[in-house]
């Protein structure tokens, strides 16, 4: 194990998931953060595609996020482990198939506290991984009924959006469908999706 | 907690309410944009990164473990009623943090070709054998020292097509989620001396020789099982705390 100059352990470097992802991370209902028929369910759902506009067939989507009212359960919520309604995970798979398609089940997250007193609108955090992709890229998905939303859960407020530029946040906006939700991931070319480094 | 804490100053902690902050590699991790890896081309962004604050979505995740996983997905050997053919290895190894720290209780999840090179997906239609009592799959959880333990068969090397005569080198694919989306990690592992690194353009995609060799395992004689199984031990190494983001604090530190 390597260490830095400064004797830390130096991190272990990325590599991509390449294109056989489906032998070690397809997992039984993966794609449902929530189990089916749970008041409240929606699919989100979209298709990846590459800088040519061609639909990605060997990916990977993943997502997590609070939970409906804005709570995790995890011991690093300072606010405390909140439990989870029943049958909800907060995180799923998608592996994208042919026609680049992902669809996961989920609930939509509550409104989630940010810097300085503002309030960030409800959001799933998504990581996206693919032959490729050497590290995977980051990025979140907000809901179209909170944006016009004025003060907090609107996206007006959310310090995370207005970081990034005007012209650009609409990839950020999932489209209302029915059953839930639409949002295309698009790598590169037009209307590249906004990538955060985190 | 107060509202003038210095860590508000930090562009990470939500308002009133202290989070830990995670390193931002430099230097580590391999650009997307990786132009002797063809796949690169049109699969990396062009526009800038927008730098994500550490909030609460990102210091928090999914809490995975016992639940996706049993006992027998440790041992790769065994499947389909029968034994996978290839040199038998325990792979094993710490999950660290950058501070030195056992991350417990922790998913590692591996993948990987068989003996022969030839991974058991549609896709993977190169002419080596397929291993009838080999899936490639496995599953364990770090224990409460961060460890994990897996018994498999030394993958062989498979050609590609990237460029002429490309062969990738023995590799063992790892995914791990540490406890915060911010630690989420998928690499691959490699063994010492591998004569194909010099070609590969996915292991030379890692700009820092240090964190190249980070990905190589080592011949572990110790770890070595009499009359039964070779061991290569390999630790991994996450995220851990912010280090400018500690260096700014200062009195009200033990507000924590």
């Amino acid at each position: 194990m390597p260490t830095t100059s400064d004797g830390r352990p130096g991190l272990t470097a990325s590599q991509t998931v390449g294109p056989y992802l489906a032998i070690g991370l397809t997992w039984e209902h993966g794609e449902e953060a929530v189990d089916p028929g749970t008041p409240g369910a929606v699919t989100v759902s979209g298709t990846l595609y590459d800088g040519e506009g061609v639909p990605i067939p060997d990916g990977m989507v993943e997502i997590w996020q609070a939970h409906p009212d804005g709570r995790f359960h995890h011991p690093d919520d300072p606010r405390g482990v909140a439990e989870a309604p029943p049958g909800f995970r907060g995180f799923a798979r998608a592996q994208t198939v042919d026609g680049g398609r992902w669809s996961v089940l989920t609930l939509v997250p509550g409104a989630v506290p940010g810097p300085d007193g503002t309030t960030q609108a409800p959001h799933l955090d998504v990581s996206v991984f693919a032959r490729g992709l050497l590290d995977r890229v980051v990025t979140r998905v907000y809901f179209p009924e909170h944006a016009g939303v004025a003060g907090p859960g609107g996206h007006a407020e959310d310090r995370v959006l207005a970081a990034v530029p005007e012209h650009r946040r609409h990839t950020l906006v999932a489209q209302q469908v029915d059953g839930g939700y639409r949002f295309d991931i698009r790598l590169q070319g037009e209307n590249e999706t906004v990538f955060f480094d985190i | 907690m107060t509202t003038d804490h210095p860590a508000q100053a930090a562009p990470g902690p939500a308002s009133g309410l202290v989070l830990p902050q995670y390193e931002r590699p430099a230097g580590v991790h391999p650009p997307l944009d990786s132009p002797d890896y063809g796949s690169t081309g049109l699969r990396h962004p062009k526009e800038p990164l927008v730098l994500l604050p550490h909030l609460l979505t990102e210091v928090t995740g999914p809490v995975l473990g016992d639940g996706r996983v049993t006992k027998d997905d440790a041992d790769l050997t065994q499947w389909d009623g029968g034994e996978a053919l290839g040199q038998r290895i325990v792979v094993r190894g710490r999950v660290l943090d950058s501070d030195g720290r056992a991350v417990p209780d922790t998913l590692v999840e591996i993948w990987q070709a068989n003996a022969g090179g030839r991974y058991r997906h549609l896709r993977d239609q190169w002419p080596a054998p397929l291993d009838p009592h080999f899936n490639g799959v496995g599953r364990v959880v770090t224990d409460s020292l961060g460890r994990y333990e897996f018994t498999t068969i030394k993958p062989g090397a498979y050609p590609w097509k990237n460029h002429h005569n490309a062969w990738r080198p023995a590799h063992i694919h790892f995914s791990l989620f540490g406890r915060a989306f911010t630690q989420r990690l998928v690499t691959q592992m490699y063994f010492e001396d591998d004569p194909l690194f010099f070609q590969d353009p996915i292991f030379n995609s890692i700009p820092d020789e240090k964190a190249r060799q980070g990905l190589v395992s080592r011949f572990d004689y110790e770890a070595t099982q009499p009359e039964w199984a070779l061991a290569f031990s390999w630790d991994i190494v996450l995220r851990g705390s912010g280090a400018t983001y500690f260096e700014t604090e200062d009195v009200d530190a033990d507000d924590e």
